[in-house]
């Protein structure tokens, strides 16, 4: 019935190592039944279901709208604030929970990881791909907003997966470095909700990037989730900051977290089974 | 052909790491705290800080035999297994393995107590690295193995241990893989359980397939493996046909003659706040042995300490034979009256004594296992083969006769002979 069986060699690891991407290839069925659970498992018992994906932006865009839209009155490159905001706050829900579910992946399957053989990257990758349900979910109710305001999608609306790639390689990138700081120094799970509070102030939701000084904005363009946020705006709406020196840097450090944190990934998992 | 080749593998773990009594994760602030203490060593200090798990173990595996792996608590056993299932890297050497290795000591990992016996059975399957359409296709034979058939689209969080174990095994059971290794299943479930493990693998040994079978009781190894090797302290001390591959690792390791202690890494964290200390076979002058006269009787005492209260601890011995068959099991509060006493048993340093009377024992080696467990709540300790002693059995009834006389005991029975006329 079978073939050949195959012939594995194990010996000790030295330096920096392969990626071995062909192994994560084999597994890609182990990554579906992994998002497929986190799907089941994450509103099994929760009384709103679904509708959690809705909820979060919504009421986050509504108190922002108070605070920031009627009491602040920031600037929204003359979009309805609801509109604006939300269309900042759909890519970061995406972001921030792919950072947050990724990052903690390891730990919170560490009975797989000290008991059985697959590639570790499986993990990260399944628990960030699973927030992508929720965000499609947010998504319908920027639709109904976008109807509600009778805003069109402006001629670059296609362009929009690109930002939404961006959007879960940075995740991933940090995630890479953090799930695997996370098996070692538990500190991570505590410095999780902080970083991403912090980040979500340097990200332009609540307000607009060109709010920011000329000889601030380079360094601002740093944050990838500037040029996703900026992105999904200019995408949707046609307004703000488009394709520029900016977005190339956020793709730039985008990469370069994804590339270090994979190797970083990498290196570290030939002791996660016994560090965990 | 070789199924596994394994080449002076060693494995090195950093004290305080998953396999060894104190389990716990670095923080930020150890290392910075290490740091600041002694910055002229660097971050990392010299080799005592290092235990070696494995140590040069060299041995082949051809295709389809089944081979045992003997060895005590620490011997390196899971260590073994863990690499060979490509868990956790060697430190050095290396292994080839030729084929999909599976184990029966993953059984249930990934299961989701929300999730349906359905969905987990997909889950755990693919876990195992079995593709969805296999599982498609072993789909209804895994469920039948499992007795499920009523509650497939229940929750499994709903099903009693029995029913999740059966499934978990199931599973796992039907990856069908080339190398098979099975880590002291007979330690988990119950009896039936256990039969239809050992039966299970007795059919992937008929069908050719490699199996590594690791275990404590002797009389399962002597019955499914014609081959072991004996691990000790990490490394290989013998490989040989099975029989005396037992009989070598139950008369070695007991140097410490009639005398079992146990080193904190021979402790598995789990059996926290039960600290086993020492086992002792004394004879009927109260001297330690290894030899013991049947005629005088002998007290079996296993000392230990309790670091929190314990409720409803019962601390008992089992007696085998050396090839595993089961003489009696008894805990020292089997009276009730004691068990009521000691209900709860407060923290503190302890002995518990049991007395066996004269002309109890027929000649021969004999194992003690030591348990320490509260009654279906948890098991502490357990130790199948801590100590092994011989009984002599001079002036014992009938050794009139240089004869054997078969069993394990050798009572002294009353008779009477009348003559009928």
């Amino acid at each position: 019935m079978s073939s050949e069986p195959i012939t594995v060699y194990i010996r000790p690891s030295r330096g920096l190592r392969a990626l071995n991407l062909r192994d994560l290839w084999i597994y890609r069925e182990l990554i579906y039944f992994l998002v497929w659970r986190d799907l089941k498992v994450r509103y099994k018992q929760t009384l709103l279901g679904a509708s959690w994906a809705i909820l979060q932006p919504l009421i986050t865009m509504l108190v922002f709208d108070f605070i920031f839209g009627r009491v602040g009155k920031v600037p929204t490159e003359g979009l309805p604030y609801p509109l604006f905001s939300f269309a900042g706050l759909l890519p970061w829900g995406l972001f921030s929970t792919a950072l947050n579910q990724g990052s903690r992946s390891l730990v919170s399957n560490q009975n797989m990881i000290t008991k059985i053989y697959f590639p570790r990257l499986v993990l990260p990758l399944a628990a960030i791909l699973a927030g992508l349900v929720d965000f499609a979910i947010a998504f319908l109710i920027l639709i109904g907003l976008m109807i509600y305001y009778g805003v069109t999608p402006a001629a670059a609306f296609w362009t929009l997966p690109f930002f939404i790639l961006l959007a879960l390689i940075t995740a991933l990138g940090v995630a890479l470095w953090l799930s695997a700081l996370n098996v070692r120094y538990r500190d991570v799970n505590h410095a999780l909700p902080f970083l991403t509070q912090l980040w979500l102030f340097l990200t332009p939701i609540a307000y607009s990037s060109s709010l920011i000084s000329e000889r601030w904005r380079l360094i601002y363009a740093l944050n990838p989730m500037a040029g996703v946020v900026n992105g999904f705006r200019w995408a949707l709406f046609g307004v703000g900051e488009g394709p520029g020196i900016g977005l190339w840097m956020a793709v730039f450090v985008a990469l370069g977290l994804l590339i270090s944190g994979l190797f970083y990934f990498r290196a570290m998992e030939r002791m996660f089974a016994d560090l965990i | 052909m070789l199924a596994i080749r394994v080449e002076n593998l060693s494995k090195r773990y950093r004290i305080g790491t998953a396999q060894t009594r104190f389990r716990y994760h670095d923080t930020l602030r150890d290392r910075l705290v290490e740091w600041v203490k002694a910055p002229l060593r660097g971050l990392r200090g010299p080799g005592e800080e290092y235990v070696w798990a494995l140590r040069e173990v060299s041995f082949d595996v051809p295709e389809g035999q089944v081979l045992g792996i003997i060895g005590r608590n620490g011997a390196g056993k899971s260590t073994l297994l863990k690499i060979l299932s490509r868990v956790t890297e060697p430190t050095e050497g290396t292994v080839t393995v030729r084929g999909r290795v599976g184990s029966l000591l993953e059984v249930g990992t990934g299961f989701h107590p929300e999730l349906t016996g359905r969905e987990n059975i997909f889950l755990n399957g693919a876990i195992l690295g079995m593709k969805r359409a296999e599982i498609e296709r072993k789909f209804d034979e895994i469920v039948a193995f499992a007795e499920v058939e009523k509650f497939i689209d229940t929750p499994v969080k709903r099903y009693s241990s029995g029913m999740y174990l059966r499934l978990a095994f199931a599973v796992a059971a039907h990856l069908e893989p080339e190398i098979l290794v099975v880590d002291e299943v007979l330690a988990v479930g119950d009896a039936e359980f256990q039969k239809k493990c050992l039966g299970k693998m007795s059919d992937v040994a008929q069908q050719g397939r490699t199996v590594l079978f690791v275990s404590h009781n002797m009389s399962a190894i002597l019955r499914l493996t014609q081959e072991a090797i004996v691990l000790e302290k990490g490394r290989l001390v013998k490989r040989a046909p099975t029989a005396e591959a037992v009989d070598y690792y139950l008369s070695s390791g007991h140097s410490e003659l009639g005398e079992r202690r146990w080193e904190a890494e021979e402790i598995p964290a789990a059996a926290a706040p039960f600290v086993p200390l020492a086992l002792r076979v004394r004879n009927g002058r109260g001297q330690v042995v290894d030899t013991v006269r049947s005629v005088e009787g002998a007290t079996v005492e296993f000392e230990y300490r309790l670091e929190a209260p314990v409720q409803g601890l019962r601390v008992g011995i089992y007696l085998m034979t050396i090839r595993g068959e089961f003489v009696f099991t008894s805990f020292d509060t089997d009276d009730p009256g004691l068990f009521e006493r000691y209900g709860t048993r407060p923290a503190g340093h302890y002995l518990s004594r049991a007395i066996l009377p004269p002309d109890l024992l027929n000649e021969g080696r004999y194992v003690i296992g030591v348990n320490a467990s509260s009654f279906s709540v948890r098991r502490y300790f357990m130790d199948e083969n801590a100590l092994s002693f011989n009984v002599d059995i001079s002036g014992a009834p009938g050794t009139q006769w240089p004869e054997v006389r078969l069993g394990p005991i050798r009572p002294r029975l009353e008779w009477r002979i009348e003559r009928l006329e």
